[in-house]
C-alpha cells in the first residue's frame, strides 16, 4: 500500500521534471508555425518582390537605373545626411547619457522623457516643426532671410530633420549600457589619480563601445531610411533635395517601377547589411562580457529598421 | 600619515532628510590599521568615501598628515581605495589594472613593469599578469584590487568591507594575509567592516559607529573590556544587558536567578553587561532550594564549544557558551534545571542609552 503511494508520488515528481514554463509540443509547434507564416508574409515575400521587380527588365536596366544622375544625387545626399546626422547624434547621445547616468539634478526625468520625444511624435509632425521654425512664414525666417540662408527645401533642413528623428537611438542605447554598468570603475580610476578625460577614454569608452556602435548602426539605418520628416522639409527638388526614400517614391509615382525598385533594393541591402552588422556587434559584446548578463540593447530594432523596410514594400 | 576627521556631517536626499554621518570625530593613528565598525546603515562606508573624497561632507573637515584635504580633489589626495565589489577594470588584464595608477601619472614603462611585478609578488599573484579579472576567484580579485590601490604608494589605504563578498574560509585566510602585509608595508589603513571579529583581530584602533555617530573609539581591548554603553557591549562580544537591584551586598537579576556580590548600597538600581562566557552553570539535582530556577531550553554543539540558551524565570532568555568538555563533565541536557553564576561581570548603575 505504502509502496503504491510512494510510487505515485515518484511518478508525480517525474512529471514535474519538465521545466515548469515549458509548453506542450503542439502549442510550441503552432506558435512557431504562426510566427514563420507571419514572418514570411510580412518580411520575406516583400523583400523578394523588391529584388524580383528590380531585375524585371534585366540586369542592364537595373544598373542603368542606379547610375542615373538623379539617382546618384539621391544616394549622395543620403550618404551626406547620414554622414552628418550620425556623428552629431553620437556626440549628443554620449553627452546626454553621461549626464543622466553620472549626475543627479532636478528635471532629470523630464530630460529622459524629452530624449524620447522624436519617437513619440509622428515624423510628419517633426518635419512640420522645422517648417514652422525656419519656413517662409516661420519664426526665424526674417533672420534667415537677412543672412540669405535657406534651411527648408534645402539640404540643411533635411539634415536637421534626420538628426532630430534619429536622436534617441544613440542616447537610449548608451544610457542603458551606462546605467547597467554603474560607475564603480570610474570611481576606482578617480582614486588612482586619473583625470576626467583619462577616465572617459580608458575606462568608460571601452566599457560602452559596443553599445555606442550598436546605437550608431541603428541611427545610421534610421537616418538613411527616414521618409516622413524629410519629405515635409525637402520640397522634392529633383537632383537637389531628394534622398533615396524620396527618390523611390517619385520614380514609383512616374510608373518607373523597375527603377523605383532598383533604388529600393539598395535600401533593402542596407537593411540586411545593418541586421548582420547588428548581430555581429551583439555577438562581440556578449563574447567580451563572457557569461555576464547579455549586453543591454534597450531600443527595439523595429523602431529603426521599420522605415527602410517600409520603403522597400512601397 | 595620520587621518583626522573633525565634526563631519553628511546628509543625503534632495532635502537632506537622510542622515549619513552626523558630527563624527575620530583619528586614525599613523602606521596603524583603524577599523570603522558598525551595523549596516551606521555610516561607516560614507565616512570612508568622505576621507577618500568620493563624497563631500556638508560640514566638518578631513585632514591627512595634518593638512586639511576637505576641498582637495580625489585624484590629488594620494589615497588607495579598495572597493567592496573590487571594481576592477574588466577590459584590462591584471597587470594593466595594477599599472593603471602609474600609467595615468605617465611613469616610465620600465618603472611600471618593475613595480607591477613587485606588487603581484607581494599579493602572491605572480604569473597572473595576463589574466582578465573574470578569470580570477573572488579572493584573487580582492588581492589584485589591493595591489592596484598600493601601486602608487598611497599615503593612506582605505578598505571598504574588503572581505565582505568572500566565503568564511577565504575571509579568514585573507585576514591573516592582510595582517602580515600590513606589518611589511606599515601603510596607515582605514578598514570598514561590520564584522566585530575582523575589527578586533586586525586593528589597533576601533571606531564603533551607529546611526551615523561614533559610539566609542579606542583599542579593541578598551572597547571590549570597558564598553561605554550597552550598544558597544552587545555589538562587541554579544553581551546581554540585565537590569537588577542590590540587596545585602549582592546585585541580583532576573528574579534572583543570577547574582553577584557588589560594593553598592542596598536598593541601588544596577545593570550588568553579561557575555555568553561570563556565566557559570550548575545542574540542580533534586528539588530547588531558594527562589526560582532557570532551565536549559536549547543546547547546540558548535565544534569545541557548546551554546546554550537559558530560559530565565522572568520569561527572558540568555545565551551561554562553554567549552564542550565542561558541558560534558556537568552532564547538561536540554530541559535541565540549572543554577547560574555570574563570573567577574561589571555591574554599575545604568547609563543613558537607547538600544
Amino acid at each position: 500500500m505504502s509502496g503504491g503511494i510512494a510510487g505515485r508520488l515518484l511518478a508525480k515528481e517525474h512529471g514535474a521534471l519538465r521545466p515548469a514554463l515549458e509548453e506542450s509540443a503542439w502549442v510550441r509547434r503552432t506558435l512557431i508555425g504562426l510566427t514563420l507564416i507571419i514572418m514570411g508574409v510580412l518580411l520575406v515575400v516583400p523583400l523578394a518582390v523588391v529584388f524580383v521587380t528590380a531585375f524585371s527588365k534585366g540586369i542592364d536596366a537595373y544598373f542603368h537605373a542606379l547610375i542615373d544622375p538623379e539617382t546618384m544625387n539621391a544616394v549622395q545626399l543620403t550618404l551626406l545626411t547620414a554622414g552628418i546626422a550620425v556623428p552629431l547624434n553620437l556626440a549628443f547621445g554620449l553627452a546626454a547619457a553621461w549626464l543622466i547616468s553620472k549626475y543627479d539634478f532636478p528635471g532629470k526625468s523630464l530630460l529622459i522623457t524629452l530624449i524620447d520625444l522624436p519617437f513619440s511624435v509622428s515624423p510628419v509632425i517633426a518635419g512640420l516643426i522645422f517648417v514652422l521654425l525656419f519656413g517662409a512664414r516661420g519664426w526665424f525666417h526674417p533672420l534667415l532671410a537677412a543672412w540669405d540662408l535657406k534651411i527648408i527645401f534645402a539640404v540643411p533642413g533635411i539634415v536637421l530633420a534626420t538628426t532630430f528623428i534619429s536622436f534617441p537611438l544613440v542616447a537610449r542605447e548608451v544610457l542603458a549600457v551606462m546605467q547597467a554598468q554603474g560607475s564603480d570603475e570610474e570611481e576606482a580610476a578617480l582614486t588612482l589619480g586619473a583625470s576626467g578625460w583619462q577616465i572617459f577614454r580608458r575606462i568608460t569608452l571601452p566599457k560602452i563601445k559596443w553599445g555606442v556602435l550598436y546605437g550608431a548602426i541603428l541611427c545610421n539605418a534610421r537616418s538613411m531610411g527616414e521618409f516622413g520628416a524629410v519629405s515635409v522639409v525637402s520640397g522634392h527638388v529633383r537632383g537637389e533635395t531628394n534622398t533615396m526614400p524620396l527618390h523611390v517614391e517619385i520614380l514609383y509615382g512616374e510608373y518607373q517601377f523597375a527603377a523605383a525598385f532598383a533604388v529600393a533594393s539598395l535600401l533593402a541591402l542596407l537593411a540586411v547589411f545593418t541586421l548582420i552588422l547588428k548581430h555581429w556587434v551583439e555577438w562581440r559584446a556578449r563574447q567580451r562580457l563572457r557569461g555576464d548578463e547579455p549586453v543591454v540593447t534597450a531600443t527595439s530594432q523595429s523602431a529603426a529598421l521599420a522605415p527602410s523596410v517600409q520603403r522597400v514594400s512601397i | 600619515m595620520s587621518v583626522k576627521v573633525r565634526q563631519v556631517t553628511k546628509r543625503f536626499g534632495l532635502r537632506g532628510e537622510v542622515v549619513g554621518v552626523n558630527d563624527v570625530d575620530f583619528e586614525a593613528p599613523e602606521h596603524a590599521i583603524t577599523s570603522l565598525l558598525g551595523p549596516s546603515g551606521s555610516g561607516k562606508s560614507t565616512l570612508l568615501r568622505i576621507v577618500a573624497g568620493l563624497e563631500v561632507p556638508d560640514s566638518g573637515s578631513v585632514q591627512i598628515a595634518g593638512v586639511d584635504v576637505t576641498r582637495i580633489a580625489v585624484r590629488r589626495r594620494e589615497v588607495g581605495f579598495v572597493f567592496q565589489n573590487y571594481a576592477l577594470f574588466r577590459h584590462m588584464t591584471v597587470a594593466e589594472n595594477v599599472a593603471f595608477g602609474l600609467s595615468v601619472r605617465k611613469a616610465a614603462q620600465s618603472a611600471i613593469k618593475e613595480r607591477v611585478a613587485e606588487l603581484l609578488n607581494l599579493v602572491q599573484l605572480g604569473g597572473y599578469e595576463r589574466r582578465f579579472p573574470d578569470q580570477l576567484s573572488g579572493g584573487q580579485r580582492q588581492r589584485v584590487a589591493l595591489a592596484r590601490a598600493m601601486a602608487t604608494n598611497p599615503r593612506v589605504l582605505l578598505l571598504d568591507e574588503p572581505f565582505g563578498a568572500l566565503d568564511t574560509r577565504v575571509r579568514v585566510e585573507l585576514r591573516e594575509w592582510l595582517h602580515r602585509l600590513h606589518e611589511k608595508t606599515q601603510v596607515t589603513t582605514l578598514l570598514v567592516t561590520h564584522d566585530q571579529e575582523e575589527a578586533l583581530e586586525l586593528s589597533e584602533h576601533v571606531v564603533l559607529l551607529r546611526n551615523g555617530r561614533v559610539e566609542q573609539s579606542g583599542s579593541p581591548t578598551e572597547l571590549y573590556e570597558n564598553p561605554a554603553n550597552g550598544f558597544v557591549a552587545s555589538f562587541l562580544g554579544g553581551a546581554k544587558i540585565l537590569k537588577g537591584s542590590v540587596e545585602r551586598g549582592r546585585a541580583s537579576f532576573a528574579e534572583q536567578s543570577l547574582s553577584t556580590s557588589v560594593d553598592l548600597a542596598d536598593g541601588a538600581v544596577v545593570e550588568a553587561f553579561v557575555r555568553p562566557h561570563d556565566i557559570g552553570i550548575e545542574k540542580i539535582v533534586g528539588p530547588a532550594t531558594v527562589g526560582q530556577v532557570a532551565t536549559v531550553s536549547r543546547l547546540v554543539r558548535v565544534g569545541s564549544f557548546v551554546k546554550l540558551s537559558i530560559a530565565l524565570p522572568d520569561g527572558d532568555s540568555i545565551s551561554v557558551q562553554m567549552p564542550r568538555r565542561e558541558c560534558d563533565e556537568r552532564g547538561l541536557r536540554e530541559g535541565d534545571r540549572v543554577r547560574l553564576d555570574l563570573r567577574d561581570v561589571k555591574v554599575a548603575p545604568p547609563m543613558d542609552y537607547v538600544i
